[in-house]
Parts: structure tokens; sequence; C-alpha cells
């Protein structure tokens, strides 16, 4: 093709127009989030979309970023421009609020139930007909159990597996020494640590190892309901008691300013908590915070059992964090030859 | 200077080398370097003989030394078999020898991972015949590796194989050498060099691997942890000082290492009078 001056110029021209138009057409929004809430924020991201179009005419698109709680908040941290965060733990958006300072550090008190619009919390699922036996967490120090649970120095859901452990240690063995004997033991028992909690289960579920894997109650739920012969595969356990895993949103100050789409981020998230958005959440096995707005179906499915909080047991995720996963703390100590 | 060579075009050719290495390899590394200044010699002595940094760099340069000697062995006969017999499907076998540079390393690890693993095709038969588990334990690294690290080998070996003049193993033969000592005496001296070249590049290529590794690793700290994943997972808890005392000394054993290899191969071709 030969090129003469005058249609080089065109196709500038067009290409120019091209970048503006698309720029200016439509705002994006980036949520950053951990990783078993992609199938989530896909059928969320859809409602959303429509919503925003059918009240202001506005046509948006919403990118979704999913990882290993700890790689996500890194990412941010470094420079990924997250105009909304929906991570895993409270301390994830914490370390963004004090290193990086994107939001402040009441970020938490800014939204409904604590920036919580859904919980959740941590069972076992289990291989049909639990063949070891598994009903609580004192059965999964047993010799001869494999547990499989991804690493809690990289992983929010497996900081919260590994707390879940230590708190029933220490309420049933009665002291701190005795838990960390026991969380040493069900370590023990780990073949693979994966990275993130969807690496675990995929390791347990494809590639069959393991017979029970400490899970998120959603993506339990995930591996049998929307798996092929989930059903007839897997099954859940739901210990007596366990921990409420506390998974807040935020919508990040600097960036969205940056972006202009503070508006956008902030009717989002809103949005997650209308009754649309508490719906979908009880759809894909989140727990609402405003239940009455899901569908009762949806709630039938979640079983009861008793709830403690990192705050409850370990006086918050600051302390939680120093004292059992930072470089030296429990979790090292009990790998230590 | 320039009109005293023959080549011409010195200058910018000297020039734009200058700027890549600075570009891509000094600045990045000084940077690196700068960022280990923020911590002590202490705190930098403490973080490398922690037991479990330890056992990581123990898990990382003994599984990639392992694999590069498997690899070198191997991709000897493979590209012997290359060049000097022809078979059918030669040609289709020649191009799957570089599916591993092509292959993004993450595929690797997966499909390795499912081919070995315990309940795996290849990881069942192993596990019954020999009660062996390769996938999650530290042999699935070396497994991995050589994976990697066999086109490596190959693909060095096999262009000098090919310039290799079989005058010379025939005038062996006909002076009454055994086909033991022609190998020993003629062959290997020649193509020795170009093999710890491959032997090199595999082990190098090896001990910075990651993709492929933490798939079949099993990950397990003080046992099958490597190198690249600790220098992850400090990241991931904001560690930035501790991930790159780590890599900086990774940087250190392996350049001076492949130094040594370097010097290895000028003792070597020396000692064959090809100096």
């Amino acid at each position: 093709m030969n090129f003469t001056k005058p249609s080089k110029q065109l196709l500038i021209l067009i290409a120019a127009l091209l970048i503006s138009g698309t720029a200016l057409a439509e705002r994006t929004l980036l949520n950053v989030s951990y990783d078993p809430t992609r199938e989530l924020y896909q059928d969320f991201n859809k409602e959303f979309i429509k919503y925003w179009k059918d009240k202001t005419g506005e046509d948006v698109e919403v990118q979704q970023s999913h990882g290993g709680g700890g790689k996500q908040t890194r990412a941010v941290i470094d420079g990924l421009e997250a105009d909304v965060l929906t991570l895993a733990l409270s301390y994830d958006i914490d370390q963004i609020a004090e290193k990086a300072r994107l939001l402040p550090k009441d970020w938490q008190s800014r939204l409904p139930h604590n920036s919580l619009p859904y919980t959740s919390t941590i069972v076992f699922l289990v291989r049909k007909g639990n063949p070891k036996g598994i009903k609580d967490w004192g059965d999964l120090v047993k010799e001869g159990v494999s547990v499989i649970t991804p690493n809690p120095k990289t992983s929010g859901g497996a900081r919260y597996n590994y707390l879940a452990a230590w708190a029933y240690a220490e309420k049933t063995l009665g002291s701190k020494e005795a838990a960390k004997d026991f969380v040493k033991k069900l370590y023990k028992n780990v073949p693979v640590l994966d990275s993130g909690a969807r690496g675990s289960t995929t390791t347990f579920i494809q590639r069959g190892q393991g017979d029970v894997l400490i899970a998120w109650e959603n993506e339990a739920f995930l591996a049998i309901n929307d798996n092929e012969n989930g059903k007839d595969q897997f099954e859940i356990i739901v210990p007596p008691t366990s921990i409420l895993a506390e998974t807040p949103v935020a919508v990040v100050d600097k960036i969205v300013k940056k972006n202009g789409t503070q508006d956008l981020a902030e009717a989002y998230l809103k949005y997650l908590y209308s009754p649309v958005g508490q719906k979908i959440a009880a759809k894909h096995y989140y727990r609402p915070s405003e239940p009455e707005q899901a569908d009762q179906a949806d709630l039938k499915r979640f079983p009861k059992l008793e709830l403690f909080t990192v705050a409850d047991k370990f006086g918050g995720w600051a302390k939680a964090q120093k004292e059992h996963f930072d470089d030296g703390g429990t979790f090292d100590q009990i790998y230590a030859p | 200077m320039s009109q005293s060579n023959i080549m011409p075009g010195f200058r910018p050719t000297i020039g734009f080398t200058l700027i890549y290495l600075a570009l891509i390899v000094l600045i990045p590394l000084s940077a690196m370097l700068l960022k280990t200044f923020q911590l002590s010699l202490d705190e930098y002595w403490a973080i490398l003989t922690d037991p479990r940094v330890l056992a990581s760099f123990r898990v990382s340069f003994g599984s990639a030394l392992i694999a590069a000697a498997f690899s070198g062995i191997f991709g000897f006969i493979i590209a012997w078999t290359l060049v000097r017999y022809p078979f059918p499907g030669k040609k289709l076998f020649d191009a799957l020898i570089d599916l591993p540079f092509a292959l993004p390393t993450a595929v690797a690890g997966i499909v390795l991972a499912a081919i070995y693993e315990p309940k795996g095709w290849i990881g069942k038969l192993v596990m019954e015949a020999f009660g062996i588990q390769i996938a999650y334990k530290p042999l699935g690294i070396v497994f991995a590796l050589i994976f990697i690290g066999l086109p490596f080998v190959v693909r060095t070996i096999e262009p000098v194989l090919q310039e290799f003049d079989k005058a010379m193993e025939e005038a062996a033969a006909s002076l009454g050498a055994t086909r033991l000592q022609t190998f020993v005496k003629v062959i290997l001296p020649n193509i020795l060099p170009a093999a710890i070249t491959g032997f090199a590049l595999a082990f190098a290529r090896g001990v910075g691997e990651y993709g492929s590794v933490i798939f079949i690793a099993g990950n397990m700290p003080y046992v099958s942890e490597i190198v690249p994943l600790l220098i992850i997972t400090k990241l991931e808890q904001y560690d930035y000082a501790g991930a790159t005392a780590i890599g900086l000394t990774m940087l250190l054993i392996s350049f001076l290492l492949l130094l040594s290899v370097n010097g290895l191969q000028w003792w070597v071709r020396r000692r064959s009078g090809q100096l």
C-alpha cells in the first residue's frame, strides 16, 4: 500500500478521534479484590452497569482484579490504580491507608456495618462420605489426615483458617502453648501450601490432594454446586465454631480523585448494600449484612454456627498479624526444625 | 579509533550496547543494591542466616544443580541422536525440543504437576512401582527444572556436533582406538566446552525459575520452598528490603558460579588445545 501524505494525516486524525472518543464515552472502574470473589463480582458488575446506565445514561466499564490478598494489597501500594477495594480483611486496607496513604485511616467507619456489605466464614470441604470422619477442628490434627490450606503469609483466607484453628485450640486446650502445638500438628498434615485460596481449591478438587480443604464458606459451596459432579464428590462439614470473616470494601480516595471516578466508585459500593447487591451476595454464598433484603431461599443455605471475631479473640488484626504472621511469628516458629 | 577498525559503525554500536546494558542491566541492579543499603550489615546478615532462607538457598541451588547435571547428560544424548541418526519424524522431534522455550512456564508447571502428582498418569505409576512421590516434593522441582533446562543443553551441543568432523573418529578407529577411547579422547574434549555452556545456562535458568516450579513444588518452608518464592513472600509482607537482600545475594552467588563455570570452560579449552 502506498501512503501519500494526506492519507497519513487522515489516519492520524482517525486514530486521535478513536482514542478521545472512547475516553469521552465511558469511565472505567477498577475493583481490586481477593481470590474467590470472581463470580460474585462478575454478576454484580453486570447489574451495576445496567443500574448506572438507567440512572445516568452513562456507559461505564468495571474491571476486576483477583489474587491472593497479600499480592493484591502490595500491587495497590506499588501503584495499581484501584478505584475500589473489596478485600478479605481490614488489615490489608489498613496497610494501604498506612503505607501508601491513599485513603484515610478511618475508612472503615464510612460505610454501613463497618464497611462490610457481606461476611463469610471458614468451613471444611471433604471427599464424599467423609471417609476420615472430620467433624471439628480437632479432627484435622489426627494422624493420616491430609489437610489443604494456603500459605497464611500470602493469603488472607489462610490467615482466617489459621486463626480459627488457633482459637479453637486455645479454647479447648486452655493455653497459648497448647494452641501453638495444635497448629504445628495441623500444618504437619498439610502437604502443599498454595499462595492463594483459589490455588488450594484447585489442588483439592482438580489435583485430588488432601482429605479436607479448609475453605471460605462461599468457595466450599461453589465447589459443590457450580462444579460438574460436585455433589457426588464432595460435602461440606460445618464445625461447631468458626471465625467470622469480615471482608470489607472501601473507595480509594486519592485514586478516584485522580481518575474522576469518585461518584461512580461511591455508587458502586453503595449498590452492594442495595437489595440487588445483597441478593447477589447471598446468591454467591456470602452472608449478607442486611439479610432481610436477600432471598429467603438463599439464606436458608447458610448453616448456623457459633462465630467469633478477630477482635474478640486476638485483639484485632494488627495484633494478630504481628503475633502470628510477621517474620518470626508463630507461623514461622511452627515450621522451624 | 574508528579509523583503525575494519568494520564501520563502531561508535553507534558501542553506544547502543552501553545504553542497553545501562537501561536493562545496570540501573535495575543498582536500584536493587540501593534498596539493600536501607539495611545495616547486621540486619542483612540476620536475614541471610535465617534458617528458612538458608534452607531455600539449599533447595534452589541444589535442585538447579541436579537438574542441570541431568540435562547435561540427557541433552547430550538427545543432541547426538538428532545429529547422527536419521529417523522418521526427526524434524518434528527437533522442533519439539524448543517447546519449553515458548511455553509459558506456568502452563508447564500446571501440566507437569497434573502428570506427576500421586494420582496423575505417570506419578501414579511411579508411586505404585517405587513408592516415590514426585509432585509436591523437592523431586518435583528437579523434574520441572529438567524440563526447562534441557533445550539449553541440546541447542548448545547440537551445532558443535554438526560441525564435528567424522574423519577424526575414523582416524582414531583406524589407529586402533576402542569405541570408549574414541569417545573419551576424541569426541568428549571437543564437545565439552559446549556442554559446559549448556549446563551453565540450564543451571542459571533453573536457579531463577519461578513459574513452573511453584505449581509442582508443594512450597513447604524448609523443604520445598525455592528462593524466588521466598522473595515473593517477603514482598507480600511489604518487606522490600528483606526481599532485595535475598535477591542481591542470589545474584552474587549466581554471578560467582557462572564466573567459575566460564573459568572452567577456558581451562578445558586450553587443555584440549582449542585456545
